[in-house]
């Protein structure tokens, strides 16, 4: 790894102004929050903007509050330890919270914020390398257009890895997310941030800022957060199950979400297990039947660590387990 | 059939032994006691001074363009759009350096850079220096390099089947480096009076050092004409000679290499590197001083980590269990260059009889070049993966015939002062005891095969697994006659005693191990102690911190320089105090009468009494190992001064659904013969169970192999501290540390090593437990979780329930390893030389 090359800070006072330097600059520009996924990508030249636009001193992407309603509030510049210790989350939002906890490490957490999280670039073992490890196989589709994807030479498109452990189960939630751009605020569903593409995966204009997420209010509904990975701690996930099951008085299922993250470019739908689940009770049979039916769109590359055929193949286990936690 | 080996002797009367050295003071004063290291309040506020902290005036960068092709041939190297760049003040390539270097006489197959040909992805072939790192890094990116792609040779089997394109031309034949084929007795017998034989086939995958601390060097070449290289390596009396060799003409004594303190080197800083002679080099270019500091990734290029080893096994056991006969297949795949991979290869064959008496041996052991980033000495050299074999393979003998494993074990151990089949010396032998520990405190004998279900549902298991390891190398690497440590020690009339010694401190505690043992035996305390060690220039030669040499050699040397002090000054004090010398006493700082303690002066005083009469004092000290007992060609390796024993218990959690598992807690007992410090012994077993867990669990140095539009694409798979899996503090286990002291004979105090020893039984013992837990088999190392799944499956399909390579033609490379070398026994009447060996030519010693 280089050292990062030369940029020019900019720190806006406010949220106009940050999207307007943004603007401005174009493709040169980029916001940097917690920078623990940034940085890292500069110093491996994956990206190399000549403006960085730091939101470390913008208020708004601060705060942190419960509406009215009971919904929860959440500025894009809340550190993820700042969620993992905030007693209200763990009360209320325990699987959002055991997410939150799984996510890298302490001090990357430390740095980390729920912004930079939600907007974590894909990942794939051929794309974050050095410089020279790159130069090496000739670079690959997702910093070079003319090459080729490594993962799946015959494509032409990037299979690279949503890879962030808040997606799944942000978006399993249907939590709002709130962007300001140039021409004023937009509210969206989580799902609809992301898109099938490792290379474009998120559908915001890039000088759109992330502002806010808004998570439901505490009601009939439960979620969970299920991650694979060698070790308990640094290792991005590469399956994470997100979860929410809403439940009418008597147990019976009334709407269920789940998203697979780690196996694909954005945090995927098992359709066949939300429809499995539906207008049922989460008996023990269910889960076993609703897991099975993940097998097939755990759509697993050979781009992530531990091997490939495993990680299908765990998949069902893990979201079985992952509805168990919803109970 | 009951092993008598003549050889045997009893214990020997240990009074005149060097661990009581002094018997007039009773008790030890420092040796034994938990004292902190020397340099131990500098490392952990932070102020040690390691190779990347060096700046000088005027200091240049250096930077490595590295080829990004796994075999090739250079047809064209052209630098001068870098030399435009402002900033650039010198460029080298292959031609600057013609001649080649290597750690081994034998294997001189590297060159500082590449001239013509690059044998794996990350092979320097351009140096560049410039005022600023950057700079280096942007000029080595306008080199233009153009490529004629070899054939890519990618594995053992690929190196067997393919002699076409070669990557050295020496070595046996094509890429085949080296083949030995070693038979000790009579293994026909061997077999025939064997009551079970079972067969086995292991693949250990390579893996790396991982050191904290990434190589640098700071070179210097003075107005004088003299050079200064600071470097973090473990060995600079090597680094002293590659220079040498490779600089010539400039004279080997005007070259001065320090060692700077390493952050860890685990055996990736035991070669010369290519690194550390270009910024050499460099320094003699531009007349200016020069550093280079490896990013990780050039570490991973670095590399002379564990090699990848396939292993084919046959034992033949006696009803009760009793090892009649071995037969050992070793494949070892070396990587692009020679490194210590000919010490590497015999070490897969020496050490298995050091633990249990062998009757019958035979080990053939085959060296392979492939494009890969060389392989070399890592923690438990060579003999980790054979270990690896015979501990898992000991385990399924004990399942065949229903014996507890621990009690298979405790039946076969060699006996201590004894000489084994392949005719290594042992002296003390602890295992017994080792053993014993483990077996109680892991409550083996009451939770083994439980099949405990955790209230997560994981199935606990337990393994246990037995290790040897050597207190240093009997030879030293290049011939010579000369001793493999030397010490120089200086007293002053200010009180201060100064060590000088060429060791290296990596971090294990050496330069520490020097003070406790002058301390000791001067009486002073070691804290007070000046230690100067690993500068080619201050220092006499040590050969460096590899191979667990250094206690046992620098320590005897030590002790042998501070003895000669000590009697010095003795007669002084003696001769004023008007008693005789040997009732002379050193403790507490004084210096006094045995028979009237309170008759004396301090140690300062002594020493200004003796410098009165005899003028400055300065002693030296050397040791030599003893001589080998066996003669034959190739046991050179494995025979050493003393072998430490480790015993563990490894406890397991499986979770049967997924293979994911866990290791809660270890059990380590470790036979150091004397435990010089406990503290820091026990932060070694500590470290090595750490190191042995991250091997066995997950560590592997795995390649990306492949091809587009006819080029192939053959690399490390991913050169980082993120994504090469090593665990984490999380994963380190509960862990239950056992010191067991048998003090060796050929020790300073009765030390052995701690080092390395302790690493070698964790990946066997979790295999065992593995199987303790699940009942499946996972013949290869790193027992990853997908393997553990793998072989789960098979048994829930009926299968074998094993993950392993095949036994058979599919999986053991087909290699011709020509005539045994046929060699006695002990117990046959063997006197350690071949019978057919034809007749060695003496050579002159250099
Ligand atoms: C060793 C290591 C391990 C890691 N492990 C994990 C893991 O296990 N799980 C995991 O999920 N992540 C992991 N990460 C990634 C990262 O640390 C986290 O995802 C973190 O939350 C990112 O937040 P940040 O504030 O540092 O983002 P930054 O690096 O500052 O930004 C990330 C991206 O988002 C953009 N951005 C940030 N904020 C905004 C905003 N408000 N509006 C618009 N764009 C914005 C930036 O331009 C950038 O493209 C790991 C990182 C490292 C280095
Ligand atoms: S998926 Fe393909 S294009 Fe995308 S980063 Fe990986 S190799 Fe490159």
């Amino acid at each position: 790894m280089l050292r990062l090359p030369p940029f020019t800070y900019h720190t806006p006072k406010n949220a106009v102004d940050a999207v307007r330097i943004a603007k401005e600059y174009g493709r040169e520009a980029m916001y940097v929050a917690g920078g623990t996924d940034l940085y890292p990508n500069m110093k491996r030249r994956h990206q190399t903007p000549a403006q960085v636009i730091s939101l470390r001193d913008v208020p708004e992407l601060h705060s942190m509050e419960v509406l009215e309603d009971g919904r929860l509030q959440i500025g894009a510049m809340v550190t993820l330890t700042t969620l993992e210790f905030y007693p209200h989350l763990k009360a209320h939002y325990a699987g959002f919270a055991h997410a939150v906890r799984e996510i890298s490490t302490p001090l990357l957490r430390n740095m980390g914020t729920i912004g930079g999280n939600l907007l974590l670039d894909t990942r794939c073992s051929y794309y974050d390398q050095s410089h020279e490890w790159r130069e090496s196989i000739d670079f690959c589709m997702k910093s070079k257009a003319d090459a080729i994807c490594w993962v799946a030479p015959g494509s032409p498109r990037c299979w690279a890895v949503q890879s962030s452990d808040s997606v799944p189960i942000i978006c399993a939630m249907e939590a709002e997310i709130e962007l300001a751009g140039v021409d004023g605020m937009r509210t969206i569903k989580g799902d609809d941030l992301y898109q099938d593409d490792g290379i474009q995966y998120l559908t915001k204009k890039p000088e759109e800022l992330l502002t806010k997420i808004t998570l439901p209010a505490p009601g009939n509904w439960k979620a969970s957060y299920l991650k694979l990975r060698r070790r308990d701690t640094y290792d991005f996930p590469v399956l994470g199950v997100g979860a929410c099951l809403w439940f009418a008085a008597d147990g019976t299922i009334e709407k269920a979400n789940v998203r697979l993250g780690g196996a694909g470019s954005y945090a995927m739908p098992a359709t066949k297990t939300e429809e499995l689940l539906v207008g049922k009770k989460l008996t023990d049979e269910l889960i076993a039947e609703a897991g099975a039916a993940a097998m097939k769109p755990a759509r697993t590359m050979d781009n992530t660590d531990l091997d490939v055929y495993w990680r299908k193949k765990v998949a069902p286990i893990y979201v079985a387990r992952a509805l168990k936690a919803c109970r | 059939m009951a092993l008598e080996n003549p050889n045997t002797v009893s214990p020997k009367d240990r009074d005149d032994a060097p661990w009581q050295h002094d018997k007039k003071k009773g008790e030890l004063e420092h040796i034994g006691k938990p004292i902190r290291k020397v340099d131990a309040r500098s490392k952990v506020s932070g102020l040690t001074q390691f190779a990347d902290d060096l700046t000088m005036p005027r200091m240049l960068h250096m930077k490595l363009l590295r080829s990004t092709m796994a075999h090739a041939e250079l047809a064209h190297i052209d630098t001068s759009k870098a030399a435009a760049l402002p900033g650039v003040k010198g460029i080298l390539t292959g031609k600057d350096m013609p001649t080649p270097f290597g750690i081994l006489p034998v294997s001189q197959d590297e060159h500082a850079l590449c001239p013509d040909h690059v044998r794996f992805v990350g092979d320097p072939i351009v140096a560049i220096a410039a005022t600023e790192e950057e700079t280096a890094w942007d000029a080595c990116r306008l080199v233009e390099v153009d490529y004629r792609e070899l054939r890519t040779i990618g594995s053992i089997q690929e190196a067997a089947a393919n002699d076409e394109p070669r990557l050295h031309d020496y070595g046996v034949r094509g890429n085949v480096h080296r083949l030995e084929n070693l038979e000790f007795g009579d293994l026909e017998d061997g077999f025939k009076r064997a009551d079970h034989i079972r067969e086995d086939t292991f693949w250990f995958e390579g893996n790396t050092h991982l050191p904290m601390e990434q190589h640098a060097s700071l070179a210097h070449f003075d107005k004088d004409g003299k050079l200064t290289i600071w470097s973090s390596t473990q060995t600079p009396h090597y680094l002293h000679r590659a220079l040498a060799r490779v600089l010539h003409p400039l004279p080997a004594n005007r070259i001065r290499v320090i060692a700077t303190p390493n952050g860890g080197g685990f055996g990736g800083k035991s070669d010369p590197f290519n690194h550390e002679i270009c910024a050499a080099k460099m320094s003699m270019l531009t007349g200016r001083p020069v550093k280079v500091a490896l990013t990780r990734e050039e570490v991973f290029w670095c590399h002379r980590g564990r090699h990848p080893v396939l292993m084919r096994s046959k034992i033949g056991v006696s009803k009760t269990g009793r090892i009649t006969a071995l037969d050992f297949h070793s494949f070892l795949d070396g990587g692009a260059y020679g490194s210590y991979g000919t010490a590497s290869t015999f070490y897969t064959g020496a050490l298995q009889t050091v633990t249990y008496a062998v009757e019958n041996y035979h080990f053939r052991g085959a060296r392979f070049f492939t494009n890969k980033a060389p392989c070399g000495p890592k923690r438990g050299h060579g003999t980790v993966q054979p270990r690896f074999a015979m501990e898992v393979q000991l385990d399924k003998v004990a399942c065949d015939l229903n014996i507890d494993p621990a009690k298979l074990r405790l039946d076969n151990l060699a006996p201590r002062e004894s000489v084994t089949a392949n005719y290594l010396r042992i002296g003390s032998m602890g295992l017994a005891a080792c053993i014993e520990k483990v077996v109680e405190g892991s409550g083996w004998n009451e939770r083994r095969g439980k099949k405990e279900v955790t209230k997560e549902g994981r199935i606990r298991g337990l393994g246990i697994a037995c290790s040897s390891y050597l207190s240093g190398a009997g030879l030293p690497i290049y011939w010579n006659g000369m001793p493999h440590s030397g010490v120089q020690l200086q007293l002053d009339r200010s009180g201060l005693c100064t060590v000088f010694c060429g060791s290296t401190d990596i971090g294990q505690g050496s330069d520490s191990v020097l003070g406790w043992i002058v301390g000791e035996v001067l009486g002073i305390n070691p804290l007070d102690i000046k230690v100067v060690t690993a500068d080619t220039d201050l220092t006499p030669v040590d050969l460096g911190s590899y191979s667990s040499r250094v206690t046992v050699m620098t320590g005897n040397a030590a002790m042998q320089a501070a003895e000669r002090a000590r009697d010095i000054v003795a007669k002084g004090v003696a001769k004023k105090l008007e008693i005789p010398a040997v009732r002379v006493v050193f403790a507490e700082g004084r210096v006094f009468d045995a028979e009237d303690p309170d008759t004396g002066m301090t140690f300062q005083e002594a020493v200004g009494v003796a410098e009165a009469q005899v003028g400055t004092i300065g002693t030296v000290g050397s040791y030599t190992p003893p001589k080998s007992a066996a003669k034959f060609r190739g046991g050179g390796v494995g025979p050493s001064p003393s072998y430490s024993y480790s015993a563990t218990v490894v406890e397991v959690e499986v979770d049967p659904e997924t293979g994911i598992y866990s290791v809660p807690k270890v059990w380590m007992a470790h036979d150091i013969g004397r435990a010089l410090n406990a503290a820091v012994a026990m932060g070694q077993i500590e470290g090595s169970i750490y190191m042995g867990l991250g091997e066995a669990m997950m560590e592997e140095m795995a390649y990306r192999d492949r091809s587009h539009k006819g080029k192939r694409v053959f690399l490390h798979k991913i050169p980082s501290m993120l994504e090469y899996k090593s665990p984490s503090a999380l994963e380190m286990p509960d862990c239950v540390t056992y010191v067991v002291e048998e003090p060796d004979k050929n020790g300073p105090f009765g030390a052995k090593e701690v080092g390395q020893g302790p690493l070698l039984p964790i990946m066997p013992a979790v295999a065992n437990a593995v199987f303790d837990a699940v009942g499946v088999r996972v013949d290869e190392n790193p027992i990853s979780f997908e393997k553990v799944f793998a072989a789960i499956q098979a048994k829930n399909e009926g299968k074998d329930p094993r993950y392993g390579p095949a036994g058979d033609e599919t999986g053991i490379p087909d290699v011709n390893f020509g005539e045994s070398l046929k060699i006695k026994t002990p117990w046959q009447g063997g006197d350690g030389t071949a019978w057919n060996e034809p007749k060695r030519t003496k050579k002159a010693k250099k």
